[in-house]
Parts: structure tokens; C-alpha cells; sequence
């Protein structure tokens, strides 16, 4: 059980307000990308987030662009999870790759507000919030097995380290 | 038991296991894969995975058009690196500044072919569905796992099947069905399915229209979309291809989740407004409309088609406002040139720029000030997407980019067609 500040947002979110395309092939340090996470959405977040906050968003969260920054950012930022209705199919691998726990939970952005906290339970796949219970779906095993290798990265690194 | 979908089918074959459904997870080997100038961040990744070499080189293309020429020296760093990489790992499909945007040039280098797959670093991917193949955007991590292993995971989706019947009116095009689409069921409205399409109006639209409905299918939340393919569609491929292929369609009784259908034969011109794809309305609700810049071109609508229409609806006119015209590659730009199709755009005040993706996402070539309002033929408009969150983007046709482009403001673009 962990408890986390949230920040909440709406439905359709999509990666331009995340991370701005002007910057994608310029900006290349964690700290840069970081500097501007959720730039055109929200402009007090880059300065204010803290490492543990989660993002709550509504429905397909993170559609548009492939760009992998719209995970990164916020993950350089302090986010290492992110509760959705329902995430963009891109940005749902994205955060897979980049050890970054996507959570699907219907609602739960309608019924909290930015600074709230809320519980997360990752073992029994529960939140506690809004004095109410939900519970969120388990990622297979095959995708599971990514996510708990720390990202796409770390697990290429073993295979390919017991190769050379 | 139902028939099989597209997807099903298409997946199945590039996994190398006799059949598939909705839901399972199958490791894929796709027939092609592709990046652009992301593919500088892409090697790094690689690097750090340990891979030494790629899997499959000869089924790697990369592509220079998300910002060229360089507009700035950091730009022209990440070209150069890229362009050490290729030399490096003598990868043979690779397209420099000006050959054009990846959807085009890997469509008309025919690349991919029916019933294949194809997995490229950016969201568009769906393009690929015009030639009846399965294309699909990934991050770039995933680009490099791809480079390492020439495989991937991939679920297979649920279905969408999207019906269109009728035949468009003249000046109403495939964009218009697109935004109609979009606007019907919203951004979300295609999440996570395989978008396939089917009626009569598929076999009445040009080569060159045929791409604009899998491409703005991204904008729908679509994992891929699907166009049977056609005889017109063999022919274009005939004379380009390097190897053979074999098409792939949907069984009659295949399980669609979702229906969708429209009769498009009294379809009028359609128009997204700020801030979102989806925000579409009858283009008769936002006549009158300023507008200070007009921009015509990328993978949705920078076709020979698209420029044509533009020269039709401006021949003999002069533009009230800044007209960018980008072709979406150098074959489309070299054919322009030699129809009369650019010397009517630059007679008429357009400014004609290098193939590319141009001005679309922000980088150059057309970034409007705070407070200008954009319309453009591209097919994101999600606020600060060309540069600045202050400046308003609308998407339509290119008729209708071209008629307003004349009026300064947004206009109908059959009152200039005769």
C-alpha cells in the first residue's frame, strides 16, 4: 500500500498538451524533457509535481502523437503511475516500456481533484479513494514480465547480455 | 464459430501461427519497419539495449521529413546522426531531406504490400491500410527492440467494421468522410480496434484520396485500419514492388464489436474546428471565419490529387492570405511541376516549400503568431500542435484549405469550381 498526491485531468488528453512537438528532437536530457511535462495542459505542473504524485486522468488519455516523451516527461517529473479510464494504445505501451504502471479505473478522475491523496494497493490491484474501493484489471503476464524488469530497456539488456 | 476479421487474419500470418483472435497476444515478425528523424534517439536506445547488430536490415526504412532541410543546428546534428548510422549498419531503404513524408515515399516505393504488416515510430502507421495492409504506430524503445530482435508483442484487436455507401458529390472528398467519421463517434470512438472498411463508395475514390481514411484513423484511436484492396490498388503496385504478395479480406461472417455506416452521397464539406479532431462541424457553420494562414499538404493531403484540387479552386485567383503548399514527396512536387499544377499555385501567391511534414507539428516552415488562426489539410489540430497554444487550427479538405485561402476566410470551396 502506498499513498500519492494526485493530478487530475479530463477526457482525450492527447500528447501535443503533454509534451509540445517543437521540442521532440531537440530536448534530450531527462531534466530538459522533464522541464516541460504536461506543458500546454497544465502550466503549474512541471514546477510543482513531486516525486510519488500520480496523474488521474478521464478517457483515452495520452492520444495523438507516438512521441515516447509523453510518458518520459512526466516519468522524469516524479510519475511512475498513471491512472486512466481509458489510455491511447500507444501511450498504453509507452508507459509499459518505460516502467511507468498504467492503471485502467473508469471514474475515479470525477471523483477526486488535483492535491487529493489516494491508496494504491498494486499487490491486491486496488485503490482506495473518495471513501470507496476499486479494484483494476492485471496486465498479463508476458506484459507484466516488462514492467517488472523496469521497462523494455532493462529486459533487451539481460537477453542480450546472456547472448554476447 | 464466426469468421475471421482482417486483423485475425493479417496478425496470424506475421506471427506464423495458423490462427488468431481477438484478444490473443502473439509475437509478431512485421514484414517492414520504419522511423524518421526520430531514429537518431532510436539508435541510442539501441545502443543501450547491447545489441550489436540488426535483425533484419534489409526490412528498415528510414525516412528524413519530420524536419527538412534542418531549420536549426540542432536539427541538422540529429540528420547527421542518423545518416553515420545508415553508412554504419548499411541499412538500403533510406530516403534524404526532400524524398518526402515516410507514408508516402514507403507507399510509393511500395515497401509494403497487401496483407502485410508493417510497424513504423509514429502514430500515422495506419496509413498503411490503404494498400490493405496492417500498419501500426509504436514508441521509439519499441523501434529499437524491433531493430534488435525484428520481432514485437502485439494483441490482437477487436473490430470495427465502418460501411460507406453512395458516391461523394463534386468538391466533397474521402477528408470529409474522415472528419464526418470523427465527428459522428469522437476521438475515441475507433480506441484500441482494427478499423475496417467496406461498402461501394471504396471502389469510387482516387489513388490518391484512398490513404486519407486509415491515415486520420489515428485520430480515432484506432490500432490499425483496412481497405480491401482492388485492382487499382494491384496496378499502382505492379510496376514498384520487389516481391510478391498475397491480399487478405475479412470473412463475410467475421465478429465486428461495432458498426458503423454512412451514405456519403449527400455528405457536404465538413470542417474540425480548435481544439480537437473531432470538434467537426458542417463546413456551412463556420463560413466567414478568419483566417491568416492556409496550408496545404502532409501524409493526409498532400497528394497529386490535393494539389490539383487546390489549383482548380485558385486558378485565376489571388490569395487574401498566406498560402503554404508542402507536397508530400518529390515525386508528387516533380509531377506538379510538370502539369502546370505549381506554376497555378505560385501565379495565384501560394509559396511551395520542400517535401516534408512541414509546419504540422511545430518544427518550421509556416508557424503561425499567438492569436493567427490556421486552416490546414493536416489532420491534428490539438492546441500548441503547430507551435504555440495560442494559435487556432482548423482542418478541412484542400478545396476548402484553397477557397479560404482567396477569402481570408473560411469559404465554400464549390462556389470557385464550375
Amino acid at each position: 500500500m502506498s499513498i500519492h498526491r494526485c493530478w487530475v485531468y479530463g477526457d482525450n488528453v492527447n500528447t501535443d498538451v503533454i509534451f509540445p512537438g517543437k521540442y521532440t528532437y531537440t530536448l534530450k536530457t531527462p531534466e530538459e524533457i522533464a522541464a516541460h511535462a504536461l506543458e500546454d495542459l497544465d502550466t503549474t505542473f512541471a514546477a510543482n509535481v513531486r516525486h510519488g504524485d500520480v496523474i488521474v486522468a478521464g478517457q483515452n488519455w495520452g492520444c495523438g502523437s507516438s512521441r515516447e516523451q509523453g510518458v518520459t516527461a512526466p516519468k522524469y517529473a516524479g510519475v511512475d503511475i498513471i491512472i486512466a479510464a481509458s489510455f491511447s494504445r500507444i501511450y498504453f505501451r509507452n508507459c509499459i516500456n518505460q516502467g511507468v504502471l498504467p492503471i485502467v479505473c473508469p471514474n475515479l478522475n470525477t471523483l477526486v481533484q488535483t492535491g487529493d491523496t489516494i491508496e494504491i494497493d498494486i499487490t491486491n490491484g486496488q485503490i482506495h479513494a473518495a471513501g470507496q474501493t476499486f479494484t483494476f484489471p492485471r496486465l498479463s503476464p508476458s506484459v507484466q514480465a516488462i514492467l517488472d524488469a523496469g521497462g523494455l530497456v532493462p529486459m533487451l539488456q539481460r537477453r542480450f547480455a546472456g547472448e554476447n | 464459430m464466426s469468421g475471421k476479421t482482417f486483423v485475425e487474419k493479417a496478425l496470424a500470418r506475421a506471427a506464423g501461427v495458423s490462427e488468431a483472435s481477438a484478444g490473443d497476444i502473439l509475437d509478431v515478425r512485421p514484414d517492414m519497419i520504419f522511423s524518421h528523424d526520430n531514429s537518431a534517439a532510436i539508435r541510442r536506445i539501441f545502443e543501450k539495449i547491447g545489441a550489436k547488430n540488426m535483425a533484419r536490415p534489409d526490412r528498415i526504412a528510414i525516412t528524413l521529413d519530420h524536419a527538412v532541410p534542418a531549420p536549426t543546428t540542432q536539427h541538422a546534428q540529429n540528420h547527421a546522426e542518423i545518416r553515420e548510422w545508415i553508412k554504419q549498419q548499411s541499412i538500403q531503404h533510406f530516403f534524404e531531406v526532400g524524398r518526402g513524408i515516410c507514408h508516402q515515399v514507403i507507399s510509393e516505393e511500395a515497401l509494403i504490400l497487401p496483407g502485410e504488416v508493417i510497424l513504423g515510430a509514429d502514430s500515422h502507421s495506419t496509413h498503411f491500410g490503404w494498400l490493405g495492409a496492417f500498419g501500426a504506430g509504436v514508441g521509439r524503445t519499441e523501434m529499437a527492440a524491433l531493430w534488435a530482435t525484428g520481432e514485437l508483442w502485439l494483441r490482437v484487436p477487436e473490430a470495427m467494421r465502418v460501411t460507406l455507401t453512395g458516391r461523394l458529390q463534386p468538391g466533397v472528398t474521402a477528408k470529409d468522410i474522415s472528419l464526418r467519421i470523427l465527428g459522428d463517434r469522437g476521438v475515441e470512438g475507433g480506441l484500441y480496434r482494427s478499423v475496417e472498411f467496406a461498402g461501394d463508395t471504396l471502389s469510387t475514390l482516387s489513388l490518391d484520396e484512398r490513404p486519407v481514411l486509415p491515415n486520420v484513423m489515428a485520430e480515432f484511436g484506432a490500432k490499425n485500419a483496412y481497405m480491401p484492396p482492388d485492382e487499382v490498388v494491384f496496378n499502382y503496385l505492379e510496376a514498384r514492388r520487389t516481391r510478391d504478395y498475397t491480399p487478405l479480406y475479412p470473412d463475410p461472417d467475421a465478429h465486428y464489436e461495432v458498426e458503423y455506416a454512412l451514405d456519403v452521397s449527400q455528405l457536404e464539406p465538413q470542417i474540425a474546428l480548435p481544439h480537437q479532431p473531432d470538434n467537426v462541424v458542417r463546413l456551412s457553420d463556420a463560413i466567414g471565419e478568419p483566417v491568416q494562414q492556409a496550408f496545404i499538404g502532409t501524409c493526409t493531403n498532400g497528394r497529386l490529387e490535393d494539389l490539383q484540387a487546390a489549383a482548380d479552386v485558385l486558378r485565376g485567383h489571388q490569395v487574401a492570405c498566406r498560402l503554404v503548399v508542402i507536397p508530400a514527396s518529390s515525386q508528387v512536387l516533380l509531377e506538379a511541376a510538370r502539369s502546370g499544377i505549381i506554376e497555378t499555385l505560385l501565379m495565384a501567391g501560394a509559396t511551395i516549400a520542400t517535401p516534408g511534414c512541414g509546419p504540422c507539428m511545430g518544427n518550421h516552415m509556416g508557424i503561425p503568431a499567438p492569436n493567427e488562426a490556421t486552416i490546414s489539410s493536416a489532420n491534428r489540430n490539438f492546441k500548441g500542435r503547430m507551435g504555440t497554444p495560442e494559435a487556432p487550427v482548423y482542418l478541412a479538405s484542400p478545396y476548402v484549405v484553397a477557397a479560404s485561402a482567396i477569402c481570408g476566410v473560411i469559404a465554400d470551396p464549390r462556389e470557385f469550381l464550375s
